[in-house]
């Protein structure tokens, strides 16, 4: 079978063990967890947790059973690729002296990022939006002139009116 | 039990929980995180704590006592190494979905996560094999997260929870409150009903079938559901199988009951199984010992699954009709739907023609040539002896699959061994908690020697609580179940299987203060098994000296499918049915 990328939304209770749990189903099963994200929700007892999977049809609805099956689970949905909004937060510090510096920033401002820190070697631009956008951006820049990158991982929601929506 | 609220310290608030969750024994092991538990255990009268001489034992003796009786067992280790020698009772009950509540005691709060003389993460350690589980870092959440935990244990698909409490949690005061009221977990909705339309259309299905077939397991057993289920294949006329775990489920003097099925399963019930055009799974999962290869598994077959656990679904193979609900209530519901109904069972006539054929092949056959003990021989003794009115828990092995095929189960409840995890060591502990359990039953203990030994201290539990029960332990000198893979699938290299120097079974029995008999010559079994049957008040070690040869058959190799199957003597080591089939 196929494998491609799924995105999971889960409710679940925000409590000590709740994320292990989830995550301990992945390591028993050998799966790898792409990208996780885990917040409190308006409700500060649930949290809202965002799973980004590699896998086939058949293992991903194995796992959203298995993860439903969790006593701390409260909801979970499946969120297709064409009803999702995703945005991804990402920090990448720059390598840039005085030469290089302007072009990075005429970088950022195509991309709509914005530059948060700047000294005479670094430079630190913030850049939110669909994983693909800061995949993109990255890819514009030379490897070696990356000193840091810190990225949130996946969060979002589905549209409205996909019908796929976690209420408390 | 009213409702009430005064003060009590943590480990008082635990007994009273017990007290109305009508716990009668905890099996256990003391430690310093748990002796404020054990000092409100020696102030009371009503709960009886059965001291095990391992952790495992304790839990194999609760789970043992679970099974038997159907109620939540109930264990309590120590910290670190308290909790660690649990763990593999743990998973045992874990892995065959027994309902147990398991007290482990933690370092002081203000110690956790240092280190500290005996901690381990008892949540983290047991998170893979409970089905839930909690760290009590407050004394007024206490109470409310024992009746959580026997709720959670008991429910959906049931399992072992674990409760860890540090030391200073149950010492702390708190007012004493159990509520009556049901437990309510938003996040933990068990479907006991099945889908209504679903369970008419595989009614309408199973009696449209020309070829139809029973596969029932645990969870028939597990949700005390056999009567229905028996009620309903009378109906409906099916051939019915159990798998290791379901035996007992559908009686096994019956006319319609083919046998166990699955690696070591009857011919007649594998053929079936393989010949199907409709199977019937009910509280079954499709474990890989039943299926085999699932590409030759059921080819012809269309699918219908009830199961409590929506996971267990499609999980191994694809299913046509799923339902899920506790099998409990869809036999119910199909029962009331069929209650008036004439079905009419000629149209299977055929079906059951072709497999009176396939039971003359008589795959349980045996040959008892020779001057040695056929092990089979004394299950079966065993059995005639007794007319199955008894329950019978088992280690794993041989000796074990023997005690699958040979005795007749005709209720549930009367099977106990570890079918999920194959947990050598379970039988003997087991056996202690199912007659604890259920006094007025026999309790035998089929084991091997290799077994025998992993938990044979508990004898001393038996002494201390006078539990008597029947150890029968088929001795053939080897850890024989892995001697016969060995000899088939490793030409004859019998690494460690072979155990050297036996201790003398009958006088260690002896020196726990019980009794044993030895059994060497076929023409004494007989007679021997009467006279330790007769025995009834005594726990009895039975060395029986068996046939170190002998192997369990039928049996499909792995990787093979339901119709490769290996018979006894007359097909050693060949396929009976498909051809060029390679034993890997
Ligand atoms: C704790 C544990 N260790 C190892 C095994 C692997 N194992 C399965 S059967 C078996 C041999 C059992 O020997 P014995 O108890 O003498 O029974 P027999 O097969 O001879 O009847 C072994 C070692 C196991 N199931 N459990």
């Amino acid at each position: 079978m196929m494998t491609r990328r799924h995105v999971v939304s889960v409710l679940m209770a925000n409590e000590a063990g709740s994320l292990s749990r989830v995550v301990g189903l992945f390591s028993a099963r050998g799966f790898n967890i792409d990208s996780l994200n885990v917040a409190p929700t308006q409700t500060p007892s649930v949290s809202r947790l965002t799973l980004v999977t590699f896998c086939d049809d058949q293992l991903i609805e194995q796992i959203n059973k298995q993860l439903n099956k969790l006593v701390d689970v409260i909801k979970l949905v499946e969120i297709e690729e064409h009803e999702l909004i995703d945005r991804e937060m990402m920090m990448v510090k720059i390598i840039a002296d005085a030469e290089s510096r302007g072009n990075y920033m005429q970088l950022a401002d195509t991309f709509r990022a914005k530059v948060v820190d700047i000294c005479p070697t670094n430079l630190v631009v913030e850049l939110t939006g669909s994983p693909r956008k800061l995949d993109a951006f990255i890819a514009m820049i030379e490897p070696e002139n990356i000193r840091e990158l810190a990225r949130t991982g996946l969060t979002g929601v589905a549209v409205t009116g996909s019908g796929k929506c976690l209420e408390l | 039990m009213a409702t009430r609220k005064h003060r009590l310290n943590g480990a008082e608030i635990i007994i009273e929980a017990l007290k109305a969750e009508g716990t009668e024994f905890v099996f256990g092991y003391p430690g310093g995180a748990v002796l404020h538990i054990y000092d409100a255990l020696y102030k009371q009268e009503d709960i009886v704590h059965v001291l095990a001489r391992h952790e495992q034992g304790a839990l194999h003796a609760a789970d043992g006592y679970a099974r038997a009786t159907g109620k939540v067992g109930v264990a309590l280790v120590t910290s670190g190494p308290g909790l660690t020698n649990a763990v593999t009772g743990i998973a045992t009950a874990h892995a065959d979905s027994i309902p147990m509540v398991v007290f482990s005691g933690q370092v002081p709060s203000s110690l956790i996560g240092n280190d500290a003389f005996q901690e381990v993460d008892a949540v983290g350690i047991t998170r893979p094999c409970v089905k839930h589980s909690y760290l009590v870092k407050d004394v007024n959440q206490l109470a409310d997260t024992i009746k959580k935990a026997f709720y959670i244990a008991s429910s959906g698909r049931p399992g072992p929870v674990l409760i860890d409490i540090p030391k200073d949690v149950s010492a702390q005061e708190a007012p004493f409150h159990y509520d009556d009221a049901p437990v309510h977990i938003p996040s933990y909705q068990p479907t006991v009903e099945g889908h209504i339309g679903q369970i008419k259309k595989a009614l309408k299905m199973l009696k449209k079938a020309k070829r139809p077939m029973l596969y029932s397991g645990g969870g028939v057993v597990i949700d005390n559901a056999s009567e229905e289920m028996t009620l309903l294949a009378r109906r409906l006329n099916m051939p019915v199988t159990n798998t290791l775990m379901g035996l007992g489920a559908y009686p096994a003097n019956d006319r319609q009951f083919v046998g166990m099925l699955g690696m070591h399963g009857t011919f007649e019930a594998n053929m079936a199984m393989h010949h199907c055009d409709v199977l019937f799974a009910v509280g079954a999962r499709f474990d890989d010992r039943v299926t085999g290869n699932l590409e030759k598994f059921c080819p012809k077959a269309k699918i219908i699954h009830i199961d409590i656990d929506p996971s267990s679904i499609a999980k191994n193979v694809k299913v046509d009709i799923p339902i899920v609900g506790s099998v409990k209530s869809v036999m119910q519901e199909m029962v009331r739907l069929t209650a008036d109904d004439t079905f009419d069972s000629t149209r299977i006539e055929p079906w059951w023609k072709q497999i009176e054929e396939w039971r003359k092949v008589d795959s349980l056959g045996f040959d008892e040539s020779g001057d040695r003990i056929k092990p089979q021989r004394v299950i079966k003794t065993l059995y005639e002896i007794t007319g199955g009115n008894a329950i019978v828990t088992s280690d794993v092995g041989q000796h074990q699959m023997w005690a699958a095929q040979y005795f007749g189960f005709h209720e549930p409840r009367r099977w106990i061994n570890s079918g999920g995890l194959g947990t050598m060591g379970f039988g003997y502990p087991a056996a202690i908690g199912a007659k604890l359990g259920r006094p007025d039953e026999d309790v035998y203990c089929i084991t091997g020697e290799g077994s025998i030994q992993m938990m044979l201290q508990e004898m001393t539990t038996a002494r201390q609580y006078n539990v008597p029960t029947k150890i029968i332990c088929l001795n053939n000198g080897y850890l024989g179940m892995v001697r016969q893979w060995q000899e088939f699938f490793y030409d004859k290299r019998y690494s460690m299987s072979y155990m050297d120097s036996l201790p003398d079974f009958i006088k260690l029995a002896e020196a726990y203060g019980h009794s044993g008999v030895r059994i060497e010559k076929p023409e004494e079994l007989e007679s021997k098994l009467r006279e330790v049957v007769a025995m009834k008040d005594k726990t009895v070690f039975v060395d029986i000296l068996t046939d170190p040869s002998e192997n369990v058959y039928p049996m499909i190799p792995s990787g093979g499918g339901q119709a490769d199957m290996l018979l006894a003597g007359r097909d050693k080591m060949k396929s009976v049915f498909s051809e060029g089939m390679v034993l890997v």
